[in-house]
């Protein structure tokens, strides 16, 4: 022990030593992180052992004995090899994207996707170079792909009932989430407005949808709305569906955007009165700007939430990409690869809400002001 | 009062709306559209599917085409809505579609209470059981206390529980959506034994990896016979598409087939029937509102039941389903139509 204690330098000239060589390095992070207690020794070794069983399995199935070449028979598949058959996500890949949208006019949905990012980007990102222009393409978007995905005015007609696939998804998904925003606005500003027309009628219309269940107002646009129109005309049932689901999740917009606006002090609001601005002026230049920074974690909620619902319309015949899959597993070729198809849509799903997600993220920390904790 | 007022007259709009959805003569109203539209399933192995293309296909969309081919010589002028279990009846009757062709069981309250003009069977269909070979069992009556998947809102669902009320025993229903849903329940042991109609039973077997490992139980507990439909009232329509059925039956009776038909139309044949149906003789298909050579039509686009039969469901599918009682009558079945005079 005195050894130890011996100093054989001058104080403050010695040279740092290196940390244990077990506190640094892999060694050091697992000892902290994995073995830092007997139980956690017992933790890290029960999962290690549950990864050890479920991940090779799973790479085997999914990568090394799948099938990935273009067979067109499940039986085909077998004969390859025991694994996933990826061959039947080959042989529908463009049903799941396209539906049964004739393959000579896709280039029109592959035009409109492109141009969505376009008309997205000078909205989601503000230092965008000539964004001003740009905001007025996008305010033109929504006319521009209609007319690009139904036709007519020249481009050849295409009927909703060849929509499918994840082009019926992102279409459902992106008008529900581009419309119900402001109309979520309108009726959260509605219901704590002080007039008691307007406040009542946005409380009913909002405790009415969220009230219903998304599938009853599915079912209400599919057969039931048909016994309210005039014999003889036919509303095409894509739009009644997709003007449902904005309707829905408007409802959900204005709760969640009410509770940022019933988060803003009222000193706010009278600060804004007392500078003499207008009802309008000091909603959008002191109010809405707080309550939609405070809502945004709801709000993009609310839009992953809406858009993972399209998969609902399934149940009034349309073929989104479950749909899809529905009657590509009734083809007795691809019979009982659910679980391919199944993945196979997860992972588009995940790629579109996982963007969603990091965006709003993005945008959290972007607005950050510092007024909160972290 | 003045409240009262404006809301009857609206009541009263809806009702003439309600009511008039039926009255217009349905071929007038397919001929003016220019095509059919056909209410489908939205996924039944052999029934109705969607190939590789993306064109529907199937034993029911076969009987879509050939009112298609019998109302404008031209097989592909009909167009599909998918319909599930529950919205199927009421697309029918809100006129969103002009028939169903949708593996629909005749039954007594369908036709009478929901209003629905059933027109023919094209399949006849039973319900029956699959079980591991693993579990022992023999017979469904053996099945005291098993978990049964079945699917909802199909008169499977009702079926299984007056054949398990009859026989006095219990079982725990496992409610799913889908045929394929039920197949992977079935598959994860979620369920001791699946119940369904037996073509789809075949089916499901035949897609398995071990069909040798799983049994179809000998019972037949329902009658299902499987037919289009239309609304009530909607009797020339009806007639159109009862008689689109009955012509495929006769034309396998007579061994009228798809390749032959144009050849054995263009000449006098013996048999004044065929003639009858050609329309060569009588006029025939303007009874219906149809052109002379209707049938030729339907039997040159989709081929006779036989041909049909062989093609979605036949022994040389992956489903793999024998004629059984869908033999014509005079091979022993119950597949009979009326005859074309």
């Amino acid at each position: 022990m005195a050894e130890q204690n011996q100093q054989d330098y001058v104080p403050g000239t010695h040279a740092s030593l290196p940390p244990p060589i077990s506190q640094v390095g892999i060694a050091g992070w697992m000892r902290k992180n994995l073995f830092s207690s007997p139980s956690n020794v017992i933790l890290t070794i029960v999962a290690v052992y549950f990864l050890y069983k479920v991940i090779p399995p799973i790479l085997n199935w999914a990568i090394f004995d799948a099938v990935f070449s273009d067979v067109d028979h499940r039986n085909e598949c077998r004969e390859i090899a025991a694994g996933a058959c990826w061959a039947v996500v080959r042989a529908r890949f463009d049903q799941f994207l396209y539906g049964f949208y004739p393959d000579y006019l896709r280039w029109r949905v592959n035009l409109t996707f492109v141009l969505m990012f376009v008309a997205l980007i000078p909205l989601l990102y503000d230092q965008v170079p000539k964004r001003k222009y740009l905001l007025w393409f996008s305010l033109i978007y929504p006319f521009l792909a209609f007319f690009m995905l139904w036709g007519g005015l020249g481009l050849e007609p295409v009927e909703s009932a060849k929509f499918g696939g994840f082009l019926l998804t992102v279409l459902i998904g992106m008008t529900g989430i581009v419309v119900s925003l402001p109309l979520g606005i309108a009726l959260s500003l509605g219901r704590h407005s002080s007039m008691p027309v307007v406040k009542m009628l946005s409380v009913w219309y909002i405790e009415f949808f969220r009230g219903v269940p998304l599938i009853t107002l599915l079912f209400v646009a599919s057969t039931l709305l048909n016994y309210f129109m005039p014999p003889g005309t036919y509303f095409d049932l894509l739009l009644r569906v997709i003007i449902m689901v904005i309707l829905f999740s408007a409802a959900y917009i204005a709760e969640v955007i009410r509770g940022g606006l019933a988060a803003i002090p009222k000193g706010q609001f009278e600060a804004a009165d007392a500078l003499g601005l207008t009802y309008g002026k000091s909603m959008r230049l002191i109010i809405l700007p707080q309550a939609l920074k405070i809502s945004i974690p709801g709000i993009v909620n609310t839009f992953i939430g809406l858009y993972k619902d399209t998969t609902l319309v399934v149940v009034v015949g349309l073929l989104d990409p479950l749909g899809i899959s529905r009657a590509t597993l009734a083809d007795s070729s691809w019979q009982g690869l659910s679980t391919e198809l199944y993945i196979f849509i997860a992972v588009g799903f995940f790629i579109s809400c996982f963007a969603m997600s990091r965006y709003s993220l993005y945008l959290e920390r972007k607005l950050d002001t510092g007024h909160r904790d972290k | 009062m003045k409240i009262s007022k404006y809301l009857s007259i609206v009541l009263a709009v809806l009702a003439l709306g309600v009511t008039g959805v039926s009255s217009a003569g349905t071929l007038d109203d397919v001929k003016e559209r220019g095509h059919l539209q056909c209410g489908i399933n939205t996924g039944l192995t052999g029934f109705a599917f969607t190939d590789d293309a993306g064109n529907w296909q199937g034993f029911d969309v076969a009987l879509c085409q050939a009112v298609a081919a019998a109302v404008f010589g031209d097989a592909s002028a009909v167009k599909y809505t998918n319909l599930t279990g529950k919205t199927r009846f009421e697309a029918l009757k809100a006129g969103e579609v002009d028939m169903l062709s949708r593996n629909t069981t005749w039954t007594y309250s369908r036709d009478v209470d929901l209003k629905l003009t059933f027109l023919g069977v094209n399949y006849y269909d039973g319900q029956g059981f699959i079980v591991p070979a693993s579990l022992g069992v023999s017979s469904a009556t053996e099945l005291e206390g098993a978990s049964v998947c079945i699917q909802t809102g199909t008169t499977t669902e009702l079926n299984l529980a007056d054949f398990f009320r009859s026989n006095n025993m219990n079982y725990e229903p496992v409610p799913i959506e889908t045929n394929e849903e039920a197949r992977n329940s079935y598959l994860a042991g979620r369920c001791d034994v699946y119940t369904t109609d037996r073509s789809g039973l075949a089916a499901t077997r035949a897609s398995l990896d071990d069909p040798e490992n799983h049994v179809v139980l000998p019972e037949i507990i329902s009658k299902e016979p499987l037919g289009p439909l239309v609304r009530h009232g909607d009797d020339e329509w009806g007639d159109i598409v009862r008689w689109a059925l009955n012509v495929l039956i006769i034309a396998e009776e007579k061994g009228i087939t798809k390749d032959n038909v144009r050849a054995m139309a263009a000449e006098t044949q013996k048999d004044a029937e065929l003639n009858r149906m050609f329309g060569t003789e009588g006029e025939y298909g303007a009874m219906l509102g149809l052109s002379a050579d209707w049938v030729v039509n339907v039997l040159a686009a989709v081929g006779n039941y036989g041909e049909i039969f062989e093609q979605y469901l036949g022994v040389n599918t992956d489903i793999g389903l024998a004629r059984g009682v869908n033999a014509l009558w005079t091979d022993g079945g119950l597949i009979y139509a009326p005859p074309y005079r």
